[in-house]
């Protein structure tokens, strides 16, 4: 009972299967072809094969592995944008996904009106933004461009803007996807600082990285996948090092 | 019933998203232009007024009243054209969202919707500028007006849904939708009266066309100072609900599939 507990998100034999992007069809005539041809549902692709495994509450796990093994797709099937093909995802606390931000952002709307925006995707209600909204325009440092729409922005000002409102909640689990990589070194920092804070608050956290060091930094867990299935999970150190290893033996 | 209630709190938990997204596509929508808000009255006003000028005299000895007869039609057909043209895109159009994060995907139809209904409430004000230049005066029947509205609403709705889940999968739907909206522009006796279709088409129109449904009940209450046919109350309340349960079904049915599609 105890053990059930303390488990905060619980992947177990997932699936996630694509359809092909090179053989979309979005026309009514190619699938009709394609219908003749009975070419239909050949085209697939598993994103994820039958990946288990458990995050207890209060642990920081990191992803790793390389460009298209499957990181975000697992991600994103945490957060329910996806839907697991077989297998069960099961998760029991509140997620703040940052897997893009300032994502839903609109550009010819002012800073103001997109931090009400964005929060209410976010799920937060008026009556919360209200009494955050002061907190969020310091933590971002962009108090005299409040008022300018999101279009003249720069990339890094935005990303400021979008980690600012995501991280406001303490959300039980929160969700990094490699979005740190925006943003100068003073403003990493202060992200960096702002995680460090919400771990010691007992937020259980998912990050991916591409950098090893981060994710020591940060993870006492990881969990390494390659072409969709898991090559390694458990303590952060030795699967680091075993991720290191398998990238310099493939480079010779 | 249990994944229904579930369903209205999820609703209940993303009320403030929708009303977001409504008053961000009524900001934006006059956002830099000179007039604002008024355009919402005067360009169907425009409109009316070139179409009068056109159609004066054509029809004008069969219909009483023209202009008024004229802007319930069109501002009624216009609700539906915008609704769910705009309802079309609303999926798709939001795809970097809906693939970064979860937002139930209903939210943005039912906004595209919404927020078209709002711009259709604020054109009432033509409405009542041509109600008070004809001398049309108020009946206790108008009290019935927020029905239609609702009905049509909910059957807007409806289809909007229908054809938002639809083009994830078939971007063609909004070039087929388009064509199809203006053979049911001219199928609705908009500037038009429905004696002037020849019989058989006029069966058809009057049995299944859904805006005719709405528009008359309109135009029963304004023009002839009594309250609609319970026919049509009926029939408009059925093709109402029939596109919602449709539109509903359709969509849930579908949901899951659309990331990979968008």
């Amino acid at each position: 009972m105890n053990s059930e507990k303390d488990c905060i998100i619980k992947v177990s034999d997932a699936t996630v299967r694509f359809n092909m992007a090179s053989e979309k069809i979005d026309n009514l005539k190619e699938y009709f072809v394609k219908l003749v041809r009975r070419e239909l549902m050949f085209q697939e692709f598993l994103a994820l094969k039958n990946v288990s495994f458990e995050v207890k509450r209060g642990e920081a796990w990191g992803l790793i592995g390389t460009n298209g093994s499957g990181k975000s797709t697992l991600l994103k099937l945490i957060c329910g944008i996806l839907k697991p093909y077989k297998g069960t995802v099961d998760v029991y606390g509140s997620i703040a996904p940052l897997i893009e931000l300032g994502a839903g952002f609109d550009g010819e709307l002012t800073a103001t009106e997109n931090i009400y925006l964005n929060g209410a995707v976010l799920g937060y209600s008026k009556e919360f933004m209200d009494s955050h909204y002061d907190e969020i325009v310091d933590f971002a440092e962009l108090k005299d461009f409040m008022n300018m729409p999101i279009k003249n922005y720069s990339s890094g000002m935005a990303a400021r803007l979008g980690f600012a409102i995501a991280t406001i909640v303490r959300p039980e689990i929160l969700i990094v996807d490699e979005v740190l990589a925006v943003g100068d070194a003073a403003f990493q920092e202060k992200c960096q600082e702002r995680m460090h804070e919400m771990l010691a608050g007992g937020t259980t956290l998912l990050f991916v990285s591409h950098t090893m060091q981060t994710v020591r930094q940060l993870c006492d867990h990881a969990i390494w996948l390659n072409k969709g299935t898991v090559v390694m999970k458990g303590e952060a150190e030795p699967v680091c090092n075993a991720y290191m290893d398998s990238l310099s033996v493939s480079d010779k | 019933m249990n994944l229904f209630l579930k369903r209205l709190g999820g609703f209940y938990k993303y009320r403030f998203l929708m009303e977001q997204l409504v008053t961000k596509d009524i900001k934006l929508k006059y956002r830099r232009s000179f007039l604002g808000y008024l355009w919402s009255i005067l360009n169907p006003l425009m409109i009316m007024v070139i179409l009068v000028i056109v159609f004066s005299n054509m029809f004008r000895s069969d219909v009483t009243n023209f202009p008024v007869y004229l802007i319930i039609g069109q501002t009624l057909f216009n609700f539906m054209n915008e609704s769910t043209t705009q309802a079309i895109s609303s999926i798709t159009g939001n795809a970097s969202l809906l693939k970064k994060t979860y937002v139930p995907k209903y939210v943005f139809t039912v906004s595209k919707v919404t927020s078209s209904f709002v711009n259709t409430l604020f054109a009432m004000g033509a409405l009542v500028v041509v109600f008070v230049v004809c001398r049309v005066t108020p009946n206790i029947y108008y009290l019935m007006i927020p029905v239609i509205l609702l009905q049509e609403y909910v059957f807007c709705l409806g289809l909007g849904m229908l054809l938002a889940q639809g083009s994830v999968f078939f971007r063609d739907i909004q070039y087929i939708y388009n064509a199809l909206l203006t053979a049911w522009m001219y199928l609705t006796p908009l500037f038009y009266p429905i004696a002037l279709l020849p019989d058989a088409l006029r069966d058809i129109v009057v049995t299944f066309n859904p805006m005719y449904f709405f528009i008359t009940e309109f135009r029963q209450i304004v023009l002839e100072c009594r309250m609609p046919d319970p026919y049509l109350i009926m029939a408009g309340t059925i093709s109402a609900i029939l596109a919602i349960v449709i539109g509903t079904w359709a969509f849930l049915k579908t949901q899951d599939k659309f990331i990979l599609y968008i």
